[in-house]
């Protein structure tokens, strides 16, 4: 028996609300964040609506010195330190001292890419034959570990500090590895949290592989439609989402509050065999990962009370819940509640997993299923596995005592983690 | 009174890369840089692209490396402003 490792701090910056209260909001009360944006619309894009936090300038300030500010073009990166600093600062814990770093406490932030904007900007100095006008922050702010590098820096952390990257599993699997660390000894407090880029850039590549919806563009708030049977593929978004986890004897000396206990979790991938595709997810893996999760949790899957999938709102949707159905074996109305944020978010994308992971969690403390609000057909696949009751459209009061969660991404990568109300 | 100019342009150039002990004040002709004025060494190379955009010249590698002092920038500034 490892440490129990426990929940004591939430950062999000995220398309559907910056800081907890606005986040909770919108999860509660269905409020979208997800927009039309002129500047796809420019550029041709067949998907013109997307999700991006909402910030001002006056709000960044806060979050970095003047000199962190000249020439920062990185919004992955803003958005990281924003949802971390605030996870950290949830947590009642400070930064370092000036002179010894906390070796107690490490970072697992990811990202998919970092800094496109500012790398494209570098690129177009490059070609001109004029590098050296790129100046001192191209790199930290393009590197993929600058995200944990700036965090590391800025709270003076001295454990492990870096950054895994997992496609669209990267957020949950940090999540894991923050978990497995903490219970093996090696740390007593992780920040875990994930972050992506906003913008064209990062888009464009996904709209290029029609896996985004091209018709629904002048309906922004309900173009995401996850298990839905007129769902015609995700709405790309971006943002960052944070957790820190702490042994549970450092969060009970600390005196912290507690939102909820890491049971465990578990990885694997599919290898791309067996149906698996760069692109798909093989089923049995996926299956795999979550009875993994239970058994790594030491529950079983009776235990679970509810679901939040990874559910993106592409066609592949009933696959996901058939393999939650047969992983769990469970169906109708006694499968667990099912949600998926992705409506009111969209697909964070590498911060999809550390977004929907805090939403899971709030769950707890609001004691809340939040609903899925965009779902008016539900798939006739998906209601032939489960009773359409515990598919919530609007958030209910239930509070459930766990919690399962699973991201999926390209390369046929898997993460499940189960979360647990908190007792002694 | 050309050079005075250069020089209070210099510093304000300078001050958002001082670090929190040292402040403007401290900046004299002959600080170093880096080991008087603690500047982050990777931040030279920003200082000197503020040089070449508020004086509009153009430094170049070995320009860059004499840039060891306060009074090493000015000189440099004014060697390039006056072949303009």
């Amino acid at each position: 028996m490892g440490h129990r490792v426990v929940i004591t701090g939430l950062g999000i910056c995220a398309p559907n609300g910056v800081g907890l209260p606005d986040f909770t909001k919108s999860l509660k009360e269905g409020l979208t964040g997800i927009s039309f944006h002129q500047e796809l619309k420019d550029l041709n894009f067949g998907c013109q609506v997307a999700g991006k936090p909402q910030l001002t300038s006056e709000y960044i300030n806060r979050y970095f010195t003047s000199l962190q500010l000249r020439g920062l073009n990185a919004s992955g990166l803003v958005y990281g330190v924003i949802a971390g600093t605030d996870a950290w600062t949830d947590a009642g814990l400070s930064k370092a001292e000036e002179d010894e770093p906390d070796w107690d406490s490490g970072i697992i932030f990811g990202t998919g890419i970092l800094g496109v904007d500012k790398f494209r900007e570098s690129i177009h100095l490059v070609d001109e034959g004029n590098t050296k006008r790129l100046g001192s922050t191209s790199v930290i702010q393009t590197m993929a570990s600058g995200i944990s590098a700036y965090l590391g820096g800025i709270l003076g952390s001295g454990n492990q500090v870096t950054t895994n990257s997992s496609a669209c599993t990267t957020g949950t699997e940090g999540v894991i590895m923050a978990y497995d660390r903490i219970r093996s000894g090696k740390a007593k407090r992780i920040l875990t949290g994930s972050c992506s880029d906003s913008g064209p850039y990062v888009w464009g590549g996904f709209d290029a592989m029609r896996i985004l919806p091209r018709n629904n563009n002048n309906n922004p708030a309900t173009a995401s439609k996850p298990l839905s049977a007129s769902a015609s593929g995700f709405v790309p978004g971006s943002g960052a989402g944070a957790l820190v986890l702490e042994s549970l004897e450092s969060a009970m000396q600390r005196g912290a509050k507690i939102y909820a206990e890491v049971l465990g979790g578990a990885v694997n991938s599919g290898g791309q065999r067996g149906g698996g595709s760069m692109t798909a997810p093989n089923s049995l893996s996926v299956q795999r990962c979550i009875k993994m999760a239970l058994e790594n949790s030491g529950i079983e899957s009776k235990d679970i009370e509810a679901v939040n999938g990874h559910l993106t709102a592409t066609g592949k949707d009933p696959v996901e819940v058939l393999n939650w159905s047969l992983a769990l074996k469970r169906s109708g109305a006694d499968f667990p509640y099912l949600n998926s944020f992705k409506g009111i978010m969209g697909h964070g994308l590498a911060a999809a997993g550390s977004m929907e992971c805090v939403a899971a969690v709030l769950q707890f403390k609001e004691g809340q299923i939040f609903g899925n609000p965009n779902i008016e057909d539900l798939h006739p696949e998906i209601e032939k596995l489960v009773h359409k009751s515990r598919i919530p459209a609007k958030t209910i009061n239930f509070r459930p005592e766990t919690i399962a969660k699973a991201s999926f991404g390209f390369g046929d990568v898997n993460a499940c983690v189960i979360f647990k109300t908190f007792k002694d | 009174m050309e050079k005075e100019n250069y020089y209070q342009q210099l510093k304000g150039i300078v001050k958002p890369y001082l670090p929190e002990d040292v402040t403007v004040d401290d900046i004299s002709p002959d600080s170093h840089f880096i080991n008087e004025l603690n500047i982050n060494s990777a931040n030279l190379v920003d200082i000197v692209l503020d040089v070449e955009d508020a004086f509009d010249i153009t430094l170049e590698n070995d320009d860059m490396d004499q840039m060891q002092t306060v009074s090493d920038a000015m000189a440099i500034i004014d060697k390039k402003r006056s072949s303009k």
